[in-house]
């Protein structure tokens, strides 16, 4: 499961959903791998409109990355400067999050992780 | 410049749409000239300089065989050849000194020899001196007749149409085969055949730069048809034996491997599209600008959802959580942290599912995403399910395969952009519709149908074309 899924991703229980606490889900125990892919620039640009930057800090700091820029770059700043698009590549394409659990910041509930695959599904008491 | 599109005659109702979402893709400005659903000869316009955008439209059409420049058409040989005369003389000189050559394309027609070369030789009126080469040539003119059904029993003399083109192209019969389910490590009874996965992945414009997601990713058919096209992909299922597969080698992601794509998938998980994780953007009808495309990361949802025949269609939850399920509950309640646990399922609405789809698009693609899906219908009519309707959803097609007694559709929307959906008519979508009840047959017309009226004669048997299991 790539990094920048997190982004996209929160807690499944409907009574959870208004609730900023329940974004993003907090990596626990994560085992991270590192997969060399191509940079894909368009990507990069087309995701800098989508991503929650704010969100974005939170996972790379709990994931143990190097804190991220207060604000987004810019889509000049991708374009201009190698770095930046680099490590944004590293953190949200490169990085998998293969084992562990994600947890929700509002009710607690946690859902495990195994060889990449999240699970989702929730007992009937949470539906 | 006017040009000849040879599909290939088959999934009709499926090729000019797959050609115009190309055209859209690739930002060609594609006018259809002349099109019949019974003949594989189609005619369009593109703005010229056109040869490279004819090029670029079908080189990943999966249902067109080539594309040429139309240099002339008519109904009687005396005609065509005039056509010729008028339309591409002044393109003959380019071609003086090229080797080529011409061939005879029959649509449900047959020449003998003889009559082949003596149509052929009528076009000896061309200047052309280079040498003829029927192994490689530079440039290939193809004659094309399109006779009528049962011309040859009938024993017909003339076509009833024909046209000259000098091709420019192949389109991507040959893909099917590289993606073939056969072949694939891992596939269930529900993989969706490689040609359609394509052409569905070219009706949501796949491309590099994308990420595409399907709720029903199953053994992952779609995704896979998607990256290939570039997309970044993910995939969801309820059940998670399909995403795992058995864990070594026949798995989603073996899947990937298997066709060099494993950097293009993003992530697969499991998960039920009625109690999905993925974050939703609230709609905001009528409104301008804002936060724009915030929140809403898809560029297309593509999927198969169930039907609800044999297995039934599911979703979280038990049927009586105060009554007789209440164990249910309880057990779920303690043991919901251990990995082997399983929550229960209940059956659900095949109608209300497409309605959640739809919802779920509208709150979860950008700006024109397009949404995708497969929808089983019976073939008569009374008993045929609407094609479901969203205010933020606009249909841009519905292409129809059709089987003895039931058909599926592929319909495709686009979402809008938010100033464009009348905040009325959003709150005015009536969920009232649904079927109510408790039972698989009671929620899920198509199931009903299948059991009932669709049932063949010998039980046991499996009507011809039906190979679904949930
Ligand atoms: C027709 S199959 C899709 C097959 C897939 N296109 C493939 O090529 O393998 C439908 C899938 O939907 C899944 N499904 C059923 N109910 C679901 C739900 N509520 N949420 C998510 N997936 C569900 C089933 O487990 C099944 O794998
Ligand atoms: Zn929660």
């Amino acid at each position: 499961m790539k990094v920048l899924t997190l982004n996209f991703l929160t807690c499944a229980v409907k009574a959870c959903k208004s609730s900023s606490d329940s974004f993003p889900l907090h990596p626990k125990d994560a085992e991270l791998v590192h997969d060399d892919v191509e940079v894909n620039a368009q990507l990069l640009t087309n995701l800098l409109h989508r991503l929650d930057w704010k969100a974005l800090r939170t996972t790379a700091t709990e994931l143990g990355f190097p804190d991220l820029p207060e604000t987004a770059p810019t889509q000049e700043d991708l374009e201009n400067d190698e770095k930046t698009l680099k490590d944004l590549h590293n953190l949200l394409i490169e990085t998998q999050m293969m084992e562990g659990k994600l947890v929700c910041g509002h009710c607690g509930h946690e859902y495990a992780v195994r060889e990449g695959i999240a699970n989702f599904l929730l007992p009937t008491h949470l539906v | 410049m006017d040009y000849l599109v040879r599909f290939s005659q088959t999934y009709e109702t499926f090729r000019l749409p797959e050609l115009q979402s190309l055209a859209t893709l690739e930002g060609i400005d594609m006018k259809v000239v002349s099109y019949k659903e019974d003949s594989p000869f189609c005619i369009i316009h593109l703005p010229n300089p056109s040869t490279e955008a004819a090029t670029r439209l079908v080189k990943r059409a999966i249902l067109v065989q080539t594309i040429s420049e139309l240099w002339g058409h008519g109904a009687t040989t005396p005609e065509l050849h005039a056509s010729v005369k008028s339309t591409s003389s002044h393109l003959w000189s380019k071609y003086r000194n090229s080797s080529f050559k011409f061939w005879l394309d029959s649509y449900q027609g047959c020449r003998s020899n003889s009559a082949r070369l003596s149509l052929i030789k009528e076009f000896a009126y061309l200047p052309f001196e280079g040498t003829v080469n029927l192994k490689d040539p530079e440039e290939e003119f193809a004659i094309c007749e399109d006779w009528a059904l049962n011309a040859v029993p009938d024993n017909l003399p003339d076509p009833k149409y024909y046209y000259l083109g000098r091709r420019v192209a192949k389109g991507a019969r040959d893909l099917p085969k590289k993606l073939d389910l056969k072949k694939r490590r891992y596939i269930s009874t529900t993989s969706m055949d490689s040609e359609l996965a394509l052409i569905s992945a070219n009706m949501v414009m796949a491309a590099p730069g994308k990420m595409i997601y399907d709720p029903f990713v199953g053994t992952g058919s779609f995704p896979i048809a998607c990256s290939w096209f570039g997309a970044l992909t993910f995939g969801s299922d309820i059940d998670g034996r399909s995403v795992r597969g058995d864990e070594k080698e026949r798995t989603v992601k073996g899947n990937f491997e298997q066709y060099g794509l494993v950097q293009r998938m993003g992530a697969f998980f499991t998960a039920d599209l009625t109690n999905s994780p993925i974050r939703r953007s609230e709609l905001r009808p009528g409104e301008t600008g804002g936060d724009g495309q915030k929140g809403r990361v898809f560029d297309a949802i593509l999927c198969d959802p169930p039907y609800g025949v044999r297995e039934g269609l599911v979703v979280l939850g038990v049927r009586d959580p105060e009554g007789k399920d209440s164990w249910k509950v309880r057990l779920g309640k303690e043991m919901h942290e251990d990995p082997a646990y399983i929550p229960p399922k209940k059956p659900y609405s095949f109608t209300a599912m497409l309605d959640d789809i739809l919802h779920f698009a509208a709150q979860t693609l950008v700006d024109h995403g397009r949404l995708s899906f497969w929808m089983p219908t019976a073939n008569d009519t009374d008993q045929a399910i609407a094609t479901p309707t969203h205010p933020y959803m606009e249909i841009v097609s519905v292409s129809t395969q059709t089987f003895s007694n039931w058909s599926r559709k592929l319909i495709t929307y686009q979402r809008r952009p938010d100033i464009e959906v009348d905040p009325e008519a959003l709150k005015a979508k009536d969920n009232s519709s649904h079927e109510t009840g408790r039972t698989a047959d009671d929620l899920n017309p198509f199931r009903r149908n299948y059991f009932s009226r669709f049932v063949p004669e010998t039980p046991g048997v499996t009507p011809k074309g039906i190979y679904r299991t949930t």
